[in-house]
């Protein structure tokens, strides 16, 4: 066990990987000689050289593009885009051709692409640099979609993710890169799996399922309602797509009440799947419909502003007070509980 | 708002086709060069020399016009038609549900597929017919995708020939990829072969930004790639004028590499011109721009109606400088082939289409609960949940004749 920060976990993790396979490359913007801007490739390029380690043209379908043509030459790419707002020009590549190949071509060229993506606000940055995208991606057949939440996770599960046949999106919340945590560097990849979600704190009075920047925010959500008497069991999906539905559905048989948060906007987002596909799975077992505490359907607002559109503590502990029929900002805070059954 | 006010959008006809079809191609862009070794009238030049990129080039050692070699281009060019006229005829009878003619490109499909080696590999548009064709693709594969019952329709790996790319120009990012990949093995096992892409793509998807960004991509890491536009003059309706307003070859130099603009339709030209980008490519010298100056005699698709937006006349003209055509003309004047040859080929091709519409006749679909299998490599719970829900559902219809 050693402490790292979240950053070089992820940096170890691609080490670790580069060691094991010779055919795993990296590429992407800044990558190399700088280690990338948020230097999670730091000394990568040094230590394997520029043909492993290569510092792209500024063209995210290029490198989306050629990844393509280096996975079907037998290559495992994982490519970095430098920010989620910068994934868009890729977009094409990414629906259209890496989580398509597969099935195309019935299996034979397969897409063992991971695609790196530090994602989500809160470092006051410019527009198109805050943004949570991942949606877009859950819903294309043929991705899957991962988020990693601590240091230790964020190590094991980009092996997996690269060791993985098929095209991960690996979304790390920027946010977390400078927490530190304890990483077993011995953790062998292929003895857990990144499809499993995580039971992070056990409880019995509701279910709060969420994902990357925001599970330790969670973590102090249940913390903070355990001191009131309420029990919240704390889901770290980890796997966006697919959704571990077998655990969320377990803990909500146990709870009778669901909340999800996340960054991304509500419409159309994960809380929408899950909250949907939980009362299709379990509807009999519900004591109220499942709430969502998300981020606005607005474009991601001004930095100095980013706090007011965040869930944070007091919004998952209202959603929580929702579920609870307790007084929240939807009834009034002094007023009557919202009745059952009314819209949320 | 007065829309007479606003710039036209749309182009005259008549404008269209004396700008881009002047009786002599030769004037249609002063200081381009389009390299020709086979006259429309049938006379063949013994060399080929040229200024590529400021340094003379002499293709002659790749010029291959022999008599035996030219008879089999000939085939590979009547038999591509054949194939093309009647996968045209079977979607007008409703069992295909689209074709994408090539009729005009045979000279430089034909000619750019016989250049390549077995260990080069070709990233195709859709309308590649001719070079699946030279990479061993059977005449009914590629109609397995038009027939609905494929996205596919070979191994890809097994033909060194991906399978056709929809979506314009994104394969030739994958072209240039592929070619990254082929330099990292040859530098990690320099026994392997010398080896390179190909891309495939046309007029039209020379304007979209993957064809840019391969371009860059393919200049910073010299791969060693050849990218091979057919410029067959529209992109559905729309003219080659409206996509490049100087040739397309002349963008090569943009990027820092060779440019050619080779006579679309003269194969012998074609096949040696892609020979020395090939090479050139494969020495480590870097990508290549090839522009083969064609024109596209038919439909873009069968769903297309070439009537409403360009001029009988302009076809006429065109059909003189069939790929065919000349190359006939050449083999029978040069006596190196007869009646006998052409009637024999004739034959041959009028077999390949009696046992092409038999094999297509006998395509059925296989069952959607294969492709639930067919989306990831490793094993997902919500496809198979999927699964299990479609096959009890369907199930559910199993006794359903019986009591109708």
């Amino acid at each position: 066990m050693s402490t790292m920060t979240f950053g070089r976990a992820i940096n170890a993790g691609l080490r670790r990987a580069m060691d094991n396979d010779p055919k795993v490359v990296l590429m992407g913007e800044d990558i190399g000689k700088l280690g990338g801007v948020f230097r999670i490739t730091d000394g990568l390029q040094k230590d394997f050289g520029p043909h492993r380690v290569l510092d792209s043209p500024l063209a995210e379908a290029g490198i989306m593009g050629t990844a393509v043509g280096m996975a079907y030459r037998g290559y495992r790419p994982v490519v970095e885009i430098q920010f989620d707002g910068f994934i868009y020009p890729a977009f094409d590549q990414i629906v259209c051709q890496v989580a398509k190949l597969h099935y195309r071509t019935q299996g034979a060229v397969k897409m063992p692409i991971t695609i790196r993506v530090p994602f989500g606000g809160g470092i006051g940055s410019p527009e198109h640099h805050s943004e949570s995208p991942e949606a877009y991606f859950t819903h294309t057949s043929g991705l899957r979609v991962v988020s990693v939440s601590n240091p230790q996770d964020a190590y094991t599960m980009i092996q997996q993710a690269i060791a993985s046949d098929d095209p991960v999106l690996y979304f790390e919340p920027k946010r977390r890169y400078h927490v530190k945590g304890e990483v077993d560097e011995a953790a062998d990849p292929a003895s857990s799996d990144m499809g499993a979600a995580r039971v992070v704190t056990e409880g019995t009075d509701v279910t709060l399922v969420t994902y990357g920047p925001l599970v330790p925010t969670a973590r102090d959500a249940a913390v903070a309602a355990s001191d009131d008497g309420t029990s919240i069991e704390v889901i770290d999906l980890r796997s966006l797509a697919p959704i571990d539905f077998a655990t969320v559905e377990a803990s909500v048989r146990k709870t009778g009440r669901l909340v999800v948060t996340h960054e991304a906007a509500q419409s159309g987002g994960l809380g929408a799947e899950i909250a949907a596909s939980i009362t299709e799975r379990c509807f009999d077992y519900l004591e109220h419909a499942p709430v969502r505490i998300t981020g606005f359907d607005i474009p991601y607002p001004y930095s100095k502003l980013e706090f007011h559109h965040l869930p944070d503590l007091d919004r998952i502990l209202d959603g929580v007070d929702r579920v609870m029929r307790r007084p929240n900002s939807l009834s009034g805070l002094e007023g009557a509980p919202t009745p059952q059954g009314a819209a949320q | 708002m007065n829309s007479s006010r606003l710039p036209a959008a749309e182009f005259d006809v008549e404008e269209v086709v004396r700008a881009a079809h002047p009786a002599d191609t030769a004037d249609l862009e002063p200081g381009t060069e389009m390299l020709r070794v086979l006259s429309p009238d049938g006379t063949m030049a013994s060399g080929l020399t040229a200024r590529i990129a400021g340094e003379t080039v002499d293709f002659t050692p790749y010029l291959a016009a022999d008599a035996e070699h030219l008879r089999s281009l000939y085939r590979d060019m009547f038999l591509i038609r054949r194939f093309d006229q009647e996968s045209t005829a079977l979607q007008r009878q409703g069992q295909l549900a689209l074709w994408v003619p090539l009729t005009g490109q045979e000279a430089a499909q034909i000619g750019s597929g016989r250049a390549l080696a077995p260990q080069d590999y070709a990233f195709p548009t859709y309308r590649e017919h001719g070079v699946a064709l030279t990479r061993g693709v059977e005449f009914a594969e590629i109609l397995r995708l038009f027939r609905g019952v494929t996205n596919g329709g070979w191994d890809p790996r097994e033909r060194n020939f991906h399978l056709y790319t929809l979506v314009l120009a994104a394969q030739a990012l994958h072209a240039v990829g592929y070619a990254m990949g082929m330099q990292r093995d040859q530098l990690a096992d320099p026994s392997l072969p010398p080896a390179a892409s190909i891309a495939y793509f046309g007029d039209g998807a020379s304007s979209e930004g993957d064809v840019h960004e391969s371009m860059v991509f393919a200049a910073s890491f010299d791969a060693p790639v050849v990218f091979f536009c057919q410029n067959n003059q529209w992109a559905i309706s729309v003219p080659s004028s409206v996509q490049a307003k100087v040739p397309l070859a002349q963008r090569a130099a943009g990027y820092g590499f060779p440019g050619i603009r080779v006579d679309g339709n003269d194969v012998v030209a074609v096949e040696a011109v892609t020979r020395w980008a090939l090479e050139h490519a494969r020495s480590g010298r870097g990508p290549v721009l090839i522009e083969a100056y064609t024109y596209r005699m038919s439909a873009h698709t069968t769903a297309d109606d070439p009537t409403k937006y360009r001029l009988s006349r302009d076809e006429q003209e065109w059909q003189s400088r069939d790929p065919l055509v000349r190359l006939e003309s050449h083999l029978r004047s040069a006596g190196l082939a007869d009646d006998t040859f052409f009637g024999d080929l004739d034959a041959e091709a009028r077999t390949m289409a009696t046992e092409l519409r038999r094999a297509v006749l006998a395509m059925t679909a296989p069952d959607l609960a294969d492709r639930f299998a067919a989306v990831y490599a490793e094993p997902h719970p919500l496809i198979q949940e999927e699964l299990r829900f479609f096959e009890q559902y369907e199930a559910g219809f199993a006794d359903e004749g019986k009591h109708a």
